[in-house]
């Protein structure tokens, strides 16, 4: 199968490119781009004008459901809506039922990606047998079978001990490390501990729930020297704690939930479920500095931190309600708002999407070079449509960014060089 | 959603009461004056208005609580409504019945008002989002945000003593922290133009940022009593000393008990509120629950009145509303 794309905008941050040109696919491979390669003959023809033409989105943290919560959604589910979207890699986390523990789960999901066809998904490992912090997971065994890296699963190990060797164990065989930056201890409440909280009587959980944690687990990768990503930043602070540690040369690195650059505390007011979410939404300061970090590099990747929910884990009094935004859908269109609000450029948000996941992921994916397997994403900047829970992919439609007006939508993915969504 | 007017109709009128927040001093002062004209219901040899006959009204509690559930059975009863007790901590959750589920059954019963208690902050305005519109919905108490009727007969109970809201000086005293009373208070203060509000308590036991609220946070009593013309005392829960927000009762009462000798420090005829029940010894000292200037016992008697007044305002402006809808 050979494929052109027609006169699309072609934004490449790996390579600094942005370039209307033709680029071409041969054998799920990026073939070539510009210049026709010699003997090329297109079966098909897609036409870019007025597009833009980027690698295929990488998300560094959806929950699928599965296994274990099939009545929230599956994986053949956010599958299709990861390619709506322009997502072709997600990153599942280990926190799955059973969790991501053993070999047999990684095949397990492995096959039902396979099945669905319509997006890569990696995983993560456990950290922990179980997920316990008690016990290390069999993490070679683990890694022997395609986990990308280890994580806790947004269950923090209280442990210190245990999370010591967690980290040197996992440096043993080259692992990245994906933490959860919060203490469990501090990190018992519903809002950031703010005005927002002392208004609606919601118990708070303050920043040094976050920043604390983070704090001592720089102080281990200074001592061990193990690669750690800290996913979910929510707070001021923790941007300017990692972005003094990378000053200093320490091998971390950090993303950001879309939702945490669009939405504060003031959101909550009204206990909007919807807005339930952990790490909490914290105050005007917080959102404006995350924005920051991203910009500068700090934070080197953006993510849906995808939840979808049944309709009834939301439905409830805010402290009964289940943690989460289904977030697929709109991880693209959110993330171009930021170039709407003059935070980022066009370029440099593609890349927080794109190559730099990639590059916190340690994989050869996220660029268009020559040899490159042919995951892209054509999507219109300048198309304008409304959030509603029916235009929603996602079987979660846990979204608080429902009716707002949002700009730039997928109009076709392509997972190795096929075609997993096409829209109008 | 982000809207505190749930409660209000399109004529800005109250046809739940779910939070003081948000409203203005008409709708309180509404409230006063409706509960002084009722207070006197009561000493009267037959002790009920027919305003509320044919209605039923369901004390939903998700929380224990005797007292607060009997107050609001004798309000409606002396209303004439039938009043239905449910206590839902003892029932259906515990079985795993959803809130929602559980209040689509005791619809079907034609009700035509809720009183409800939770424990979880937010949880009257999710039941007034949820329920039919025919039916009135008035909160007793959601986790730590609101607890607006008990905020409504303070203010009664105050402004009895003290009609110069202006010049007034209140100090409340306790755990604010986990106080849905301290809460709707401070927001009711505020609304009628009350002229300062301290709060008093070791930091463990202040919400941060609780200067957002309107209030001036202090920590030391020998300061914040002085000069008051209200102090109001909040109800210490064991729990606290579990969760390592206090060291021992004993201590707090040292450091914040309401004392005789405390009590000097406001002004002479400062008035003692507490919400009930209180913990004799460990916030309030009985010298001075049982003393002079104590009115917690008024403040129960009020609240009758007050919450009286309160269902029947809203469930008359809910048939208006409804009518004007149809």
């Amino acid at each position: 199968m050979r494929t052109v794309i027609q006169g699309g905008r072609i934004i490449d941050p790996a390579r600094r490119m942005d370039t209307v040109a033709d680029l071409f696919i041969a054998e799920g491979k990026i073939a070539g781009l510009g210049q026709t390669p010699d003997g090329f003959v297109a079966d098909q023809v897609i036409a870019a004008h007025d597009r833009v033409v980027c690698p295929g989105l990488i998300d560094l943290c959806a929950r699928l459901r599965e296994p274990g919560q099939e009545h929230k959604a599956t994986i053949a589910s956010e599958s299709a809506a990861a390619a709506a979207g322009g997502i072709t890699t997600l990153v599942c986390p280990p926190d799955t039922e059973p969790p991501i523990d053993e070999p047999a789960v990684v095949e397990w999901i492995r096959r039902r990606a396979k099945a669905a066809g319509q997006a890569r998904v990696l995983t993560l490992g456990a950290l922990t047998h179980r997920l316990r912090g008690e016990r290390l997971a069999e993490m070679a065994a683990l890694q022997d079978v395609g986990c990308i890296g280890v994580s806790d699963g947004g269950h923090p190990i209280a442990n210190s001990r245990v999370l010591r060797r967690a980290l040197e164990y996992a440096a043993t065989f080259n692992l990245t490390v994906f933490l959860t930056p919060l203490d469990p201890d501090l990190g018992h409440g519903l809002a950031h501990e703010g005005q927002v909280a002392a208004r609606l009587g919601l118990s708070g959980i303050p920043v040094a729930a976050e920043t604390g944690s983070i704090a001592r687990n720089l102080e281990l990768v200074r001592d061990l020297g193990v690669r750690v990503h800290f996913g979910r930043l929510s707070s001021a602070r923790a941007v300017d704690l990692i972005a003094r540690a990378q000053a200093d040369g320490l091998p971390v690195t950090a993303d950001v939930a879309v939702h945490h650059l669009h939405l504060t505390e003031i959101d909550l007011i009204g206990f909007d479920s919807r807005c339930h979410v952990r790490p909490p939404l914290r105050g005007l300061r917080d959102k404006d500095t995350l924005r920051t970090g991203v910009a500068a590099g700090v934070i080197g990747a953006i993510c849906s931190d995808h939840q979808p929910h049944e309709p009834d884990a939301k439905l409830a009094p805010f402290g009964d309600t289940e943690p989460g935004i289904s977030g697929l859908d709109t991880l693209l269109a959110l993330s171009l708002r930021l170039v709407r609000d003059e935070a980022l450029s066009l370029p440099a948000v593609i890349e927080r999407l794109t190559w730099g996941p990639a590059r916190i992921l340690g994989l050869d994916r996220g660029h268009l070079g020559v040899g490159a397997i042919a995951d892209v994403c054509i999507f219109d900047p300048d198309a304008e449509w409304r959030l509603e829970p029916d235009v929603m992919r996602s079987r979660g439609q846990n979204s608080p960014f429902t009716g707002w007006e949002l700009q730039g939508r997928v109009v076709q993915t392509l997972l190795e060089g096929r075609s997993v969504f096409a829209g109008r | 959603m982000s809207d505190y007017h749930i409660q209000l109709d399109r004529q800005d009128r109250l046809v739940h009461f779910l939070t003081v927040e948000g409203l203005t001093h008409r709708h309180l002062t509404e409230i006063l004056d409706t509960a002084e004209s009722l207070r006197g219901v009561a000493e009267r040899r037959i002790k009920k208005l027919p305003t509320l006959h044919g209605k039923t009204v369901v004390n939903l509690f998700f929380e224990a609580s005797t007292r607060t559930r009997t107050t609001f059975e004798l309000a409606a009863k002396r209303l004439s409504a039938d009043v239905l007790n449910l206590n839902i901590a003892t029932s259906s959750a515990v079985k795993g019945e959803s809130l929602l589920d559980t209040l689509r059954n005791i619809e079907a019963m034609q009700c035509d008002m809720f009183v409800v208690r939770h424990e979880q902050s937010g949880a009257a305005e999710f039941i007034a989002r949820h329920v039919k519109p025919h039916i009135a919905v008035l909160n007793a108490g959601d986790g730590r945000h609101a607890h607006p009727t008990q905020a409504m007969l303070d203010v009664f109970t105050i402004r009895r003593h003290k009609p110069d809201f202006p010049n007034l000086s209140v100090a409340i005293v306790g755990d604010i922290l986990h106080s849905r009373v301290a809460r709707s208070l401070i927001h009711a203060l505020n609304i009628l133009g009350a002229g300062e509000i301290r709060v008093i308590a070791p930091r463990t036991l202040l919400p941060a940022q609780v200067e957002t609220l309107g209030v001036h946070p202090c920590h030391d009593p020998r300061q914040g009593l002085r000069d008051v013309d209200v102090v109001v005392m909040l109800r210490l829960q064991r729990e606290r000393m579990e969760g390592a927000l206090l060291p021992s009762e004993a201590e707090f009462f040292q450091r914040y008990g309401l004392t005789e000798e405390r009590l000097a420090l406001a002004k002479p005829d400062a008035i003692v509120m507490h919400p009930a029940p209180i913990n004799r010894g460990v916030e309030i000292d009985s010298r001075v629950a049982d003393g002079p200037q104590s009115v917690i016992l008024e403040q129960v008697t009020n609240g009758i009145a007050v919450r009286m007044a309160i269902m029947s305002i809203t469930l008359g402006h809910h048939a208006r509303s409804t009518e004007e809808n149809a």
